[in-house]
């Protein structure tokens, strides 16, 4: 595939690989959090992380909105869902997230919950359209990428006069997350990692640009790098961030400039400023309460909200104790540090989060990395 | 979740809508993000929205710089 095939090009990661261990400094660590779940999977898929030397670590971030749903979230929309005159679309991924006692939206529909997945909120519109006497309701999820597709859709239901058609909004926003993990006052309960830098979102970026990052080279004096997805994206990105701390600058560079500007992309930043707003504070889990990291629909769109049209009941619910996928987002845990990892918890029969969407870290351990601990234990 | 694929515009629909090509699959998907998207456009496709269009003339500049890399490490065989 072209713009894909190109950046996976072995001889050169193997090349960049040489280049971050010329340049980086024995003598010190190098801690770089990828924010973006996405990151987190092209790591363990293509083993980047046994390219780099020892002192040049990857520390996985919260970027990815399956992992941060808390279970209360789940919940709400399996009761959503339970109501007859309901069907609810979601984005697979989210079928198999755990919500309280072993819920789950994959389980509802087996009780008979009329739970569709949808590729594209395009289909949810279609699907709105076909089944005039019911209530249709989309679970909107997601970052700043996948904002913009459900700004449009609520759009495409205004202008064809849907009444049957309303949104679950869980929309969140990166930069309030990633302000959290750097100065959260619970940082004293679960831990803090210190990190040298930043891998910055790709697609996230996309949209909003490179420019809402600049407020944390310059507060927190913390490099970031904005790189793309693949191998070769992200090797050149780290090769960026080690040069930076060399230098002791901390600014915002752009590795993936075929598609990402300063600005963003300014009509799709239009569409979601039309039809959303801030909320005081949105609960992610392993993070808790995020001071202006949700959004919801504004009040002149509330016939479209699912919360209001429906009296949705905000859902608070504990996470599973044993499952560490609170720390494991913060970057202060690794998924085998956890005692469920592949033995009770596994992609089949998920207990917490960040083993369901392949985006997690836990998942993209299980999928990719145990090879590496079995080798890395044979040779010790 | 997030997962965004590269792919080639083949046709312009009425409603926003376009035809693209991924690894020579047709795929219908909303134009709706992207102003005077034309046929021959590369662009990046996230859950059926094309997001961007990838600049041709950075993605080469990009690779340049990558290819350094390769070339440094056969000189030094
Ligand atoms: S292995 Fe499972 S239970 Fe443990 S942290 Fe990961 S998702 Fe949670």
């Amino acid at each position: 595939m072209k713009y894909a095939d190109e950046f996976r090009d072995k001889e050169i990661a193997l090349g960049l690989a040489r280049a971050i261990q010329a340049e980086a400094n024995p003598k010190r660590p190098y801690r770089f959090m990828e924010f973006c779940g996405g990151h987190t999977h092209a790591i363990s898929r293509y083993g980047l992380e046994d390219m780099l030397p020892q002192n040049v670590r990857m520390i996985h971030g919260p970027g990815c909105p399956v992992c941060v749903l808390p279970a209360g979230r789940i919940d709400m929309a399996i009761r959503l869902a339970e109501r007859p005159e309901v069907i609810l679309c979601v984005y697979g991924d989210l079928m198999r997230v755990p919500g309280s006692q072993g819920g789950s939206l994959l389980r509802a529909k087996a009780r008979g919950a009329d739970i569709r997945m949808v590729y594209s909120t395009i289909d949810a519109i279609r699907i709105a359209e076909e089944n005039p006497g019911r209530e249709v309701v989309f679970f909107a999820i997601g970052f700043e990428t996948t904002t913009p597709p459900t700004a449009v859709m609520i759009r495409i239901a205004e202008r064809k006069q849907l009444e049957n058609f309303s949104v679950f909004c869980n929309h969140v926003l990166t930069p309030p997350a990633m302000l959290n993990i750097l100065e959260s006052p619970d940082i004293r309960n679960i831990g803090r990692v210190e990190i040298d830098g930043f891998v910055g979102p790709a697609h996230v970026s996309i949209i909003i640009g490179t420019a809402p990052y600049e407020f944390f080279s310059e507060e927190f004096g913390k490099p970031v790098v904005i790189a793309g997805f693949e191998p070769l994206d992200m090797m050149q990105a780290i090769l960026m961030l080690v040069r930076q701390v060399n230098e002791h600058r901390h600014e915002v560079e752009n590795q993936y400039r075929r598609a990402v500007s300063r600005d963003g992309n300014l009509r799709a930043k239009e569409e979601v400023s039309d039809i959303f707003e801030l909320r005081d504070r949105f609960e992610w889990r392993g993070l808790g309460l995020v001071p202006y990291s949700g959004l919801k629909l504004k009040r002149t769109y509330a016939k479209y909200d699912a919360e209001v049209r429906f009296e949705m009941n905000e859902l608070k619910i504990a996470d599973n104790p044993a499952c560490e996928c609170g720390a494991i987002l913060r970057g202060v845990k690794k998924p085998v540090d956890c005692k469920l990892f592949g033995t009770v918890c596994t992609p089949e029969t998920p207990m917490g989060s960040c083993m369901v969407s392949s985006e997690g870290a836990c998942a993209a351990h299980w999928t990719y990395g145990r090879f590496r601990d079995h080798q890395q234990r044979r040779a010790s | 979740m997030c997962l965004a694929i590269p792919a080639r515009v083949t046709r312009i629909l009425p409603d926003d809508m376009a035809v693209v090509s991924i690894d020579g699959v047709s795929k219908e998907i909303s134009a709706a993000l992207i102003e005077n998207l034309a046929v021959g456009d590369y662009v990046i496709i996230h859950v059926g929205y094309a997001l961007t269009r990838i600049d041709p003339d950075e993605a080469e500049r990009t690779l340049e710089m990558m290819r350094e890399f390769r070339e440094g490490q056969e000189a030094a065989q």
